[in-house]
């Protein structure tokens, strides 16, 4: 790594040094904070026995699989609504009455008909998941050149020729966007579910923690989560120049 | 529509048939009357220009030729059919080719949209592809994505996408507008030559008096064939036409 992009990392790394300085020169006794050290020691040791590992794949098995509904969802949904006026009018009060609904406000019910474990939390997830691919998708659907539309009339494509060969293709930049969205705010979504309620997964590893008033291994879990979450992103990322490189230069979409 | 310049030719005298209609056309979109009463006969294999000043109509007649307006009252018929929705045999050159190119398909993809609307199984469609890009004088040029190439390359790939539709009828809505006057007059000659061998019947909407003397078919009066680009734009004729239909334009601008 070059001295270059190095650089960002000296805040944040000058910062920890400095915080565990002042945590053993204090001899700091806390129930919420940790020295680094402390954290770093405590995330080895929950990898090692598994704990956390197998928190990561409970939690990222019900997000991810929620994502996959929840965008597989607002995907058709957008395109339909985008393609057809008449239906998006017909199903904008019902659409813009449950939209804000905060999908955590669902939990007493999910738990009720579902009970614990991961199909409460999928759905949970999957209900939060639909909203920006909807939106997002039905926006770009929309912004089509229009020209592209009556272009594929002409030429006589038929209705799901259109939407593999012209819609899809000319809003995928814009929905991979929005599943980037999406898959973030599944990650936290699970993890507030699991925090709240469901005894499974990273959150409830973290209330185990709280609960056990070790807030080195509490720290480390929201360390581990960060570093998911950004390995996530990166990965999305990458996954996106893959994809739309040229697509993305031709068409201008971010 | 207030103007609709066509000047008649000796040519048509073998084909009495009329191939595309119109029979007191009107249409009002929005509350606006943009065509009325339009009555106009196209024959088979004809080169017809429609000139006028910008905002007459042109463009609108064309779409209703192309089935992508329905009149508001009387008929426009394809054959003695009435047009109810864009045809295989009809195609249409747009003048915007950047917006009417599928930017994430190279040019080759482009011409397969076309024969993939008209279901062409996949081992038929390189070895068309190849043929029409040489037609249009794009050899060599398969791999290239339409940002990649000029704006008279991507007219070109338009007219081959168009032609792929093997169409009995060919409507230009001012396809050489936004070319330089170089490209402009290559082309010209091009699709002259093009649509004469094929006996393409061809309706060419253009704001530009030159072309439409240049290319039509109906003049009043004989111009030589073959066209020249020099020559037939010196000819007596050709300057005494020009200076009446510029009169018959002026005339109905107010």
């Amino acid at each position: 790594m070059t001295l270059d992009r190095a650089r960002p990392l000296l805040l944040p790394l000058a910062l920890t040094l400095a915080f565990e300085l002042w945590a053993r020169l204090t001899h700091l006794q806390s129930d919420s904070l940790a020295p680094p050290s402390a954290i770093l020691a405590a995330l080895a040791a929950a990898l090692a026995d598994l704990s956390i590992p197998i928190a990561t794949r409970d939690t990222l098995f019900a997000a991810f699989t929620g994502l996959a509904i929840g965008s597989a969802i607002g995907l058709s949904l957008g395109i339909a609504f985008g393609i057809s006026r008449p239906l998006d009018r017909l199903m904008e009060v019902t659409v813009e009455a449950i939209r804000p609904i905060p999908s955590i406000a669902l939990l007493p019910i999910a738990l009720i008909a579902l009970g614990f474990g991961y199909r409460m939390e999928i759905v949970i997830v999957a209900f939060a998941c639909v909203w920006p691919m909807l939106i997002l998708t039905r926006s770009a659907v929309r912004s089509i050149e229009p020209r592209l539309m009556e272009m594929s009339r002409a030429l006589r494509l038929s209705a799901p020729q259109r939407i593999a060969k012209i819609v899809i293709p000319a809003a995928l930049p814009r929905i991979f966007v929005a599943f980037r969205l999406s898959a973030g705010i599944a990650l936290i979504v699970a993890v507030t579910v699991e925090i709240a309620i469901n005894p499974i997964g990273l959150g409830a590893g973290i209330m185990l923690a709280q609960q056990a008033l070790r807030a080195d291994l509490m720290l480390a879990y929201l360390l581990w989560i960060g570093v998911i979450g950004y390995a996530l992103n990166i990965l999305l990322i990458a996954a996106q120049r893959r994809l739309f490189g040229r697509a993305a230069l031709a068409g201008g979409n971010p | 529509m207030s103007v609709v310049a066509m000047l008649d030719e000796a040519r048509a005298a073998r084909r009495q048939k009329t191939l595309i209609a119109f029979n007191a056309a009107t249409l009002r979109l929005g509350g606006k009357t943009i065509i009325e009463n339009l009555d106009l006969e196209v024959r088979p294999g004809e080169f017809l220009c429609i000139v006028g000043a910008s905002g007459c109509g042109k463009t609108t007649a064309l779409r209703l030729a192309a089935g992508l307006h329905r009149p508001t009252s009387g008929a426009v018929t394809f054959d003695g059919e009435p047009i109810t929705e864009p045809r295989r045999e009809v195609a249409i050159v747009f003048q915007d080719y950047g917006k009417a190119l599928l930017p994430w398909r190279t040019a080759a993809g482009n011409i397969s949209l076309a024969l993939e609307a008209s279901r062409v199984p996949a081992r038929e469609r390189g070895a068309r592809i190849e043929a029409l890009l040489r037609k249009v004088g794009l050899p060599g040029h398969a791999d290239k994505y339409p940002s990649e190439m000029s704006g008279g390359m991507q007219q070109r790939l338009q007219i081959a996408r168009c032609l792929a539709q093997e169409p009995t009828t060919l409507l230009m809505d001012e396809p050489f507008g936004a070319l330089d006057a170089m490209t402009r007059q290559g082309l010209q000659d091009e699709v002259l030559s093009l649509t004469h061998a094929s006996q393409t019947t061809v309706i060419f909407v253009t704001h530009d008096l030159d072309e439409a003397i240049y290319l039509g078919d109906r003049v009043v009066g004989d111009l030589p064939r073959p066209r020249d680009q020099l020559a037939t734009r010196e000819h007596p004729e050709f300057l005494r036409l020009r200076r009446q239909l510029f009169d018959f334009i002026k005339a109905t601008e107010h």
